[in-house]
């Protein structure tokens, strides 16, 4: 596997790999969230207890578990970055997290706009709430750390060890409406047990989290690219690509 | 179809602020994440082009000298 593996971590191929794998994820992703949300806004039905206000849930749940799920690849990349020392690991873990911090600031923010008109308030120091803050915290910290090396080999190192760090607080932020009382509600969604929502309401509440982890690694493959070409400068393909760009 | 008309679907049974804020600020917020990401390469490549041509002028200037 290794040997089949191993051209992919040559800058150059990956740039091309990830230029023909970039198409599929925005198509489906464009196409996901516009079925998801019209499905969860127009055709879903009104919850009889929260009203129309629980349509914030086909945006606030996608953005909640996507900016976890996030924040799993990015450390995953930094892990394989440390180890391996495979430098196109630690650019795709220094792609992902301005979108994780992105994500997690949606999940907030719409988590908010939510609790005002249920909860009567738009924030409570409670343990969800306080720990996807911290999460949002962690994006930021790992985007600054990366950010203030100029060696940038030294920056992802720096990046990625507090990356690995805090991947403690993802279980903490999955099971903090079970270990402690919380205003939060517990998931409805569940894998092993039948979902505590209606079907109805859950295949749009699906799709469009499944838009959202595609819309994420679109975006990822771009900044990625990005990544790729800046930090290979020196090199002729990219100096090629440069010209061209020049001329246009 | 959830609602029966229009007007009925923009006032989300009396939500509409927060859901329309929930939706907008979203919107906002993933659009601009979006620009900023496709501008990224762009900006990028435009660097190297210019570092490039400092090069360039930087060997034109000590062939001339020598």
């Amino acid at each position: 596997m290794w040997k089949w593996l191993h051209p992919y971590a040559d800058p150059e191929r990956a740039y091309k790999l990830s230029g023909t794998l970039f198409p599929w994820f925005a198509t489906l992703a464009c196409l996901f969230i516009t079925i998801g949300t019209v499905w969860g806004l127009l055709f879903a039905p009104t919850d009889y207890q929260q009203g129309d206000s629980y349509r914030i849930i086909f945006i606030h749940v996608p953005a909640a578990s996507m900016s976890m799920a996030a924040y799993m690849g990015m450390a995953t990349a930094a892990f394989i970055g440390l180890v391996w020392q495979i430098k196109l690991a630690d650019w795709a873990a220094a792609s992902i997290a301005p979108i994780g911090a992105v994500i997690t600031f949606i999940a907030l923010f719409t988590g908010a706009a939510w609790g005002k008109p249920m909860w009567g308030t738009w924030w409570v120091w409670d343990a969800r709430l306080t720990s996807e803050l911290v999460l949002l915290f962690l994006y930021l910290g790992v985007i600054s750390l990366y950010a203030s090396f100029e060696d940038k080999v030294l920056a992802a190192r720096a990046a990625g060890i507090l990356a690995i760090v805090g991947v403690i607080n993802i279980p903490i932020i999955k099971y903090s409406v079970e270990w402690w009382s919380s205003l939060h509600q517990p998931s409805t969604i569940k894998i092993t047990s039948k979902s505590t929502m209606s079907s109805e309401m859950l295949y749009p509440l699906l799709i469009n989290i499944l838009g959202f982890g595609l819309m994420i690694g679109a975006i990822t493959i771009v900044r990625f690219r990005a990544e790729i070409l800046a930090r290979n400068g020196m090199r002729p393909w990219v100096r090629e690509l440069a010209k061209a760009e020049e001329v246009k | 179809m959830q609602f029966d008309s229009i007007s009925d679907f923009f006032n989300m049974g009396g939500y509409a602020f927060y859901v329309w804020l929930a939706y907008g600020v979203t919107f906002f917020c993933l659009s601009t994440l979006i620009i900023t990401s496709a501008r990224q390469k762009r900006k990028v490549l435009i660097e190297i082009a210019k570092k490039m041509d400092r090069e360039e002028r930087l060997k034109e200037t000590r062939s001339t000298k020598s």
